[in-house]
């Protein structure tokens, strides 16, 4: 038998401990296990492989995903290709903050809790809030713990979502909020791709409206008209984003009038990763600190009188409320904010709102490349670096030969909205060139 | 945390089997949590406390209280309207640890019905209850 | 060794970050502009968000000094019970980073990530036959997901039915998720107690069992370390009175290859890849927390699901009319699961079965060698952690908190203390099966040490640590006045 690299245990040392702990061998150990819980047979797996046999095997699986540069992909819609520092990846590799656990034991844990205090603040000052949580799972549930924050504070059991508020999202909050008996109230779009505010006119029972900007289209919503009818109701206004980085370039939603904010922070340094894990985004102003769920640091002072940081207001938390808690949240994606901090420390303010102009500069650059090629862009609204485009009927076709190509020429937002069928949305990110956006347009008019 | 003998119980309170303590001053009934509750707690952090004209039922939760490690709810010892609330608690939640009687006090209470106070624990009763 | 491993050492203070750097520097490549400028309306445009200006150096060095401040597994010793903190190995991270994997969309068509759909469709596979059960979604992001998951499962099976339940019955040695999970789901919480010997009886069961309720949660190898040997007849209790029995996988790590849950009569069940299955904890997270179900429950798993065609190609799909929906906007945490996979891969079922033995034999071994130094809770035979109390200790006024605080001196990361709630003083101790006899004996000799310091010099324990870089913090007063953000 190969000696397993992970097992430190030589046999005679194994013997020695069963010595010790007055036992015959390893398997009796078990022996107080009853038989009719034991497994009949053995594990079907496949055999250990080493370490050189699984390099392969990953690399040939690794190898069956069609990834930039050799392939062009032109989706956003939630995850984002952006390009990362070679320092944010080597420096969140550590493995003092990749092994450590949650640091409830705040002495031994400042690196971390030092460092997500700062993901805190930066996260904050992004968003406009006064308070940001250590991290939720992802945007969508982020958006779900917001509305289930809004649900609690005002007593009121319907929430009012924008249609434009990212597809999963919503689903997400539906699954959510459903078993509790709380209802969605879905708001329309307009022609213009924005999100029409006229069926909250008159409506007493809504906990919180919900906006996303930029939407799903790619379109700019007016967060300050959304927060005043929120407030006209008597609702909070619950504003988020699906890509952190436009937030470089647009005023903050907590600037707008938002009082609590969610989003998914991917972009800020996490790579794409099919889907996961992202970082979800929760903030609120103040007055909402204690109805927050998730973890929080905050500032301390030891016996010395030095400063250190802790986890704070846990009595919200699962461990301590258990049944009563604002949310079941354990394990949060820490990890993931410590990238992201690692992420806007290296770009700083000039750096993240450079970074935010070069992205809408070229999405507005492949938009102007369609629009003199003769297509449709059927939302006039401002966007930041996605926007929809209106194919002629039988584009399927020259989509699949493109994607033979390894070219995915935008999203099709008929799964989503089935009267959008020849409607496919498009990112473009500081990745790509324009040499490319020049290529697909040839390709696509051919 | 202390020793039974090491607490204060004032004669002039009653106290329920949740820990509260409840005083007639006139009309009103002075509500909060007793020497042993708050010894339990540990350092007070947070008090919720509800809105002044709220109506609770008798042993309905009117708010609750919360150390580091730890949150109690507070129920009513009497049935009534909320008619004030110790504000200075927000700043100075310590207060409910250093002076749980007095300083420490959390609501006023217009009660329903006054003679129901003297079904709730004496203090002799209530230290009985304690030693168990 | 006779040195003690916690040693003094170096380290360096470090300000927050926007203390640092300078207006004007830049830690990232600017990638030159290559297409024209286009403005947006000006009312749209703000002024960006307040972050420091730092340069490379300034962020290297800043994350680094942090980064000293620490302990990982990869430090020393992490004996937190419940939280399966064994060695995560490098070669999970160099999958991870393979460019296919980190780069991949979610939304890629099928035929563009066929890599990513297998991996996902065998990890499946792997884990039903590891946990003995049927079917499995990875989408659930955390084991407290995945219980949600559960949970929801559970309610829309009863609902199918036409069958409204209100209750379920918890354990008193749970997990705090578990009742907050079973609460998000509408079911109110029937307590029970364990016996005197630590472990669920089918009578107490019984005894509270009703068609007003949905079930239990329960979880085997339990919080105390025992394995619940009358789970089977539980489980018969359970559904005879047409409940569901909801196991709460996180100790899977005991009894890998050797227990069944699904033979036992579970009927779902989730699992804890950061703890069971390798991967790396992070200072918190991410996680990932699988899902698995018997046959009956299956139609009620997440969408999407990973199906083969005829062809041989997977796909995604979403024809799964009685699904509880989605939990999470894409597939899963990925990233977390090639870890696990690659686990999985590099272990192989004997390896997996090795692990939980040489699991229990650690945490055995460190039983009898410490019962006579710290009160054992249950004395007898536990799984793959213990629990010990400061009962001895009280004598000297010396709590778990500062035998916990004091073994950090010493060079460990404490057990986990104060949990479960049944056990007063608890302090639980999981070393997995990845440390070493002369690490563990180490370990057990500093032990030994710090209870003698708690009768001859217990001020040493209460003034705890003095060796790490700040000493005990004031966490009520950072309860008290708040500062969340700087």
């Amino acid at each position: 038998m190969i000696t397993m690299r992970f097992f430190p245990h030589t046999p005679e040392q194994i013997q020695q401990m069963l010595t010790v702990v007055g036992a015959e061998s390893l398997e009796s150990l078990f022996s107080g296990i009853p038989e009719e819980c034991r497994r009949l047979r053995e594990m079907n797996l496949p055999k250990a492989l080493s370490e050189w046999a699984l390099n392969r095997h990953m690399e040939d699986l690794s190898a069956g995903l069609a990834v930039s540069p050799e392939s062009k992909i032109y989706i956003g819609a939630g995850r984002y290709d952006h390009h990362i520092p070679a320092t944010v990846s080597s420096l969140k590799s550590r493995s003092e903050f990749l092994t450590a656990y949650t640091p409830y034991q705040p002495e031994i844990s400042q690196g971390t809790l030092q460092a997500i205090y700062e993901y805190q603040t930066l996260a904050a000052r992004l968003m406009g809030m006064d308070v940001v949580t250590a991290s939720h799972y992802d945007g969508a549930t982020a958006l779900s713990e917001a509305l289930l924050m809004a649900i609690r504070k005002t007593r009121r059991k319907r929430v009012a979502l924008s249609s434009l508020i990212h597809p999963f999202y919503r689903r997400v909050a539906q699954t959510y909020l459903e078993p509790a008996g709380f209802e969605i109230l879905e708001l329309p779009f307009l022609e213009n791709g924005l999100t029409d505010l006229s069926p909250l006119e008159g409506a007493t029972d809504i906990a919180a409206l919900s906006l996303q900007s930029p939407n799903f289209f790619g379109c700019i919503e007016d967060l300050k008209a959304g927060g005043q009818k929120a407030h006209e109701t008597g609702a909070l206004f619950v504003a988020g984003f699906t890509e952190a980085l436009a937030y470089g370039l647009l005023k903050s939603p907590g600037s707008q009038g938002a009082d609590i904010v969610f989003g998914e922070g991917q972009s800020l340094g996490i790579p794409v990763t099919f889907g996961g894990p992202g970082l979800g985004m929760l903030g609120c102003t103040s007055e909402h600190t204690r109805n927050l769920p998730g973890r929080l640091i905050g500032k301390a002072k030891d016996m010395d009188g030095k400063d250190g940081f802790v986890l704070t207001l846990a009595t919200r938390e699962q461990h301590i409320r258990r049944e009563k808690a604002t949310s079941n949240i354990c394990s949060n994606n820490s990890h993931c904010a410590l990238t992201a901090a690692m992420y806007m420390a290296s770009l700083g303010k000039s750096g993240f709102c450079d970074l935010a102009k070069l992205n809408h500069d070229k999405a507005a650059y492949l938009r102007r490349q369609f629009t003199d090629a003769g297509f449709r862009i059927p939302f006039s609204s401002p966007f930041f670096n996605e926007f929809v485009v209106e194919f002629p009927e039988g584009f399927e076709t020259t989509y699949q030969r493109l994607v033979e190509k390894k070219i995915v020429a935008g999203l099709p937002l008929s799964t989503f909205y089935p009267e959008l069928s020849v409607q496919y949305l498009f990112c473009v990110t500081e990745t790509t060139s324009r040499e490319d956006m020049d290529a697909l347009i040839q390709e696509v008019t051919s | 945390m202390k020793d039974i003998s090491e607490l204060k119980f004032p004669e002039n309170v009653r106290y329920t089997k949740d820990h509260e303590w409840a005083r007639l001053e006139g009309d009103v009934v002075v509500a909060g949590i007793s020497d042993y509750a708050q010894d339990q707690l540990g350092d007070v952090v947070y008090v919720e406390l509800p809105q002044v004209q709220d109506r609770f039922e008798n042993g309905e939760v009117f708010g609750t209280v919360e150390s580091v490690k730890a949150v109690s709810e507070l129920f009513m010892p009497i049935a009534g309207e909320v008619i004030a609330i110790n504000a200075t608690l927000s700043d100075l939640p310590e207060r409910v640890n250093s002076d749980p009687y007095g300083d420490g006090w959390m609501i006023h209470i217009n009660p329903s019905d006054p003679a129901a106070l003297e079904t709730l624990m004496t203090r002799e009763a209530y230290l009985d209850m304690l030693k168990g | 060794m006779t040195e003690p491993l916690g040693a003094s050492g170096l380290i360096l203070n470090e300000k927050l970050l926007w203390e640092k750097g300078r207006k004007g520097r830049s830690g990232f490549s600017m990638p030159e502009s290559d297409v024209p400028s286009s403005p947006l309306p000006p009312d749209l445009v703000g002024d960006g968000p307040d972050f420091p200006d730092l340069s490379e150096v300034d962020v290297v060095r800043h994350y680094t000094r942090l980064s000293t401040w620490n302990f990982g597994v990869d430090t020393g010793l992490y004996p937190l019970g419940s939280c399966t903190m064994k060695y995560n190995p490098k070669t999970n991270e160099r999958q991870a980073g393979l460019a296919g994997f980190a780069g991949g969309h979610p939304l890629l068509p099928e035929s563009l990530c066929q890599g990513a759909l297998r991996l996902m469709a065998e990890l499946e596979r792997f884990l039903a036959e590891i946990t003995g059960m049927d079917a499995v979604s990875l989408q659930p992001a955390a084991g407290a997901h995945g219980e949600l998951a559960g949970m929801l499962v559970i309610h829309a099976w009863f609902k199918q039915k036409g069958d409204f339940r209100t209750k379920i019955i918890i354990p008193d040695t749970a997990h705090g998720t578990n009742p907050a999970s079973a609460a998000l789901c509408g079911y109110s919480p029937v307590p029970v107690r364990s016996s005197a010997e630590g472990i669920l009886s089918p009578e107490t069961i019984a005894a509270v069992m009703d068609e007003e309720t949905a079930g239990i949660m329960v979880t085997n190898p339990n919080t105390l370390g025992l394995f619940e040997n009358h789970l089977k007849a539980i489980c018969e209790i359970i559904h005879a009175r047409g409940g569901l029995v909801y196991a709460d996988g996180a100790n899977m790590n005991a009894v890998m290859g050797i227990a069944d849950m699904g033979r036992i009569g579970a009927d779902v069940l989730h699992l804890n890849l950061h703890k069971t299955f390798s991967t790396p904890h992070g200072g918190g997270g991410p996680g990932s927390g699988p899902v698995c179900v018997k046959k009956h429950l299956e139609p009620f798993l997440p969408v999407p699901r990973i199906i083969q065609q005829d062809s041989g190609q997977y796909a995604w799909s979403e024809d799964f009319p009685e699904s509880i929906g989605k939990l999470l906007t894409f597939h899963g945490h990925f990233g977390v699961l090639v870890r696990a996979y690659s686990y999985i891969l590099s272990m192989g079922g004997k390896g997996l079965k090795k692990a939980s033995q040489l699991a229990v034999l650690n945490a055995n071994y460190l039983k009898a060698q410490l019962k006579d130094t710290f009160h054992l809770a249950y004395d007898r035979p536990c799984m793959h952690e213990c629990v010990f109390t400061d009962r001895y200790q009280q004598a000297a006024n010396v709590t778990t908190l500062d035998i916990a605080k004091r073994l950090m001196d010493y060079g460990y990361h404490p057990p986990t203390i104060y949990f479960p709630l049944v056990v007063h003083g608890a302090l639980m101790m999981e070393p997995t099966e990845t440390e070493s006899m002369e690490d563990l004996d180490q370990y057990i000799d500093a032990l030994k040490k710090i209870a003698v310091e708690a009768k001859e010099t217990p001020d040493v324990l209460r003034s705890a640590p003095t060796r790490c870089k700040v000493r005990r913090l004031d966490e009520t007063a950072a309860a008290r006045k708040p500062c969340l953000a700087g």
